[in-house]
């Protein structure tokens, strides 16, 4: 017998963009891109610097606001829809000279569901901790954030997004930086994600891996040049069109 | 220095200075922590500078030295400072430093130019305003600090209550808003929470020199903590001793401006604290790295 789902899973897909034309002041930075992501897969999302990798997850967290077109999460609205999304921000985003530690910034992930005011308590560090455990990263709970090396502080970014309990996860580039071991460690840890149920979605930069870690991509430069299954749409011809053929991994490619 | 004791705890004037100079530099210690995390130190230096016309409009005005109406008159003036700070980056190719340094120098001029005019005009009331250039502790009476006190304690508490949201917002505000934390708003109160530390201190410390208790120790308790909430703590600490030792020693007689001798005592805490400061210090760092050293070279390789 299989146990019933806590959260009843629904038609709507993970994410939904339609037709979402975004710019900053006159310049356009994403033209009319439609996709859709469906339940439980791999996605990375690939393209040229520029290509509005980016604005493209500002846009579906509303933290943007698109000139025309909508992106919907499980059929919602975003800010409707935000309790059932893990968010990982590039890992050069942030200072990590602020003065905290890895366990504090792991809690940071449960202050949405802590709301206003309340603190986060005894219950909230050992879920945090949990989370610590699943990246490898209990032993560095006390540490200060600015003494973890890169792939520390990118499984900490992830044991956050592990806290908020989420169904969808949208991820930025964090593969950046990291040494292969954390790369492997990361991947193994989205693989885990899918396997329990989760959608994942990953702005990535490395062209020779998409075909190993992905079970979707959407390769994009400002307009969607194309979005389906790896083996279906990651082509030479594709890749050509997004990045302008100057790229020599295309030899990888089909 | 015995004698200052006594005095601290029975004279009048001296317990209003020493009092009024804590209450200063507690709350420019707690919320200069978050000024200085998000690099907004020079954002703490245009808005004291620009709350000088904001007193002088507020005294031709209202026609008084009553310290509730020149600090709301600061208050606004540094507000209506943040707002061109705003309009000048977002709305021109400006960029944030060089809107600073604008609005920092208009309104100061402007304060200055006004503190000439009411000075030219006979008004026997007036004297006494050009304190807020460099702060005189010396004037603050109870009046003052009764009005500086209920400033600080309504902006702790705010501080306090919304500490969980503040670090968020500081640490990684993009994060702040996929969780449905408005950003925007958080981001106007911490800033208008920093326009009430500037106001309380601008009497004492004077417009000029406001920002050093927002800057400089939260940068001295930096170099003592890894966490936050103690940072804001010591932070606190060490404003509050720098404005009463200031405050003394040009209460005492010296009659000195109070704004440089307290931004003295706040800088020698800072140089101590970047000497022995247990977690960035460079002493501690000079012994790790010699210990690191001759292990190593004891070693083979």
């Amino acid at each position: 017998m299989r146990l019933v789902e806590t959260k009843a899973p629904t038609d709507d897909s993970p994410l939904e963009v339609r037709g979402v034309t975004a710019a900053y002041g006159d310049e356009p930075v994403l033209w009319d891109v439609s996709f859709r992501v469906p339940d439980g897969e791999l996605v990375a999302v690939v393209g040229p610097n520029g290509a509005g990798k980016t604005t493209l997850l500002k846009v579906i967290m509303g933290l943007m606001q698109p000139a025309a077109g909508r992106a919907t999460v499980y059929g919602k609205p975003f800010k409707e829809a935000r309790q059932l999304v893990g968010y990982v921000p590039q890992r050069g985003s942030v200072d990590w000279d602020f003065p905290t530690d890895a366990l504090d910034v792991v809690q940071m992930g449960l202050y949405g569901k802590l709301g206003w005011f309340r603190r986060p308590g005894r219950k909230e560090r050992e879920k945090a901790m949990e989370c610590l455990e699943k990246v490898g990263m209990a032993g560095f709970a006390g540490r200060q954030i600015s003494q973890l090396s890169g792939g520390q502080q990118q499984r900490v970014f992830l044991a956050r997004a592990l806290a908020q309990e989420a169904r969808l996860y949208l991820t930025d580039e964090p593969f950046a930086g990291v040494d292969y071991k954390t790369e492997q460690a990361i991947v193994g840890l989205l693989r885990e994600l899918k396997a329990a149920g989760g959608t994942v979605v990953v702005v990535h930069h490395d062209l020779a891996t998409v075909s190993d870690y992905f079970d979707r991509v959407v390769i994009l430069n400002r307009r969607l040049v194309a979005e389906g299954p790896v083996d279906e749409v990651f082509t030479r011809d594709n890749l050509a069109d997004a990045y302008g053929g100057a790229v020599s991994y295309l030899a990888g490619a089909e | 220095m015995i004698e200052l004791l006594r005095d601290l705890v029975f004279d009048y004037t001296i317990r209003n200075v020493a009092l009024g100079s804590a209450i200063l530099g507690i709350l420019g210690g707690a919320l200069g922590s978050f000024a200085v995390l998000r690099r907004q130190g020079l954002l703490g230096d245009a808005l004291a500078h620009a709350t000088l016309p904001g007193v002088c409009v507020a005294f031709m005005l209202a026609g008084t030295k009553n310290p509730a109406v020149l600090l709301l008159g600061a208050a606004l003036s540094a507000g209506l400072g943040a707002l061109l700070i705003l309009a000048v980056v977002n709305g021109t190719r400006i960029k944030q430093d060089a809107a600073l340094g604008i609005v920092l120098s208009v309104f100061f001029g402007a304060g200055i130019v006004l503190l000439t005019y009411i000075a030219g005009s006979g008004d026997a009331g007036q004297s006494g305003l050009d304190r807020f250039i460099f702060g005189q502790a010396a004037t603050i009476v109870r009046e003052d600090v009764v009005t500086m006190g209920v400033l600080a304690v309504a902006a702790l508490a705010v501080t306090a209550l919304l500490f969980k949201e503040f670090k968020l917002l500081s640490f990684d505000p993009a994060f702040a808003a996929s969780l449905g934390f408005p950003v925007g708003a958080l981001n106007v109160l911490l800033t208008a929470l920093i326009v009430v530390a500037v106001v309380v201190g601008i009497q004492a410390v004077g417009v000029v020199l406001m920002a050093a208790m927002l800057i400089t120790p939260a940068a001295a308790a930096r170099q003592w903590t890894n966490r936050l909430s103690v940072m804001v703590c010591v932070s606190a600490l060490f404003g509050a001793t720098s404005g009463v030792g200031g405050a003394l020693i040009s209460a005492s007689g010296s009659n000195l401006p109070t704004g440089p001798l307290i931004v003295l005592v706040a800088t020698g805490i800072l140089a101590v604290s970047l000497l022995l400061g247990w977690r960035h210090g460079f002493l501690w760092g000079w012994i790790s790295g010699r210990r690191n050293r001759r292990e190593a070279l004891r070693r083979p390789a």
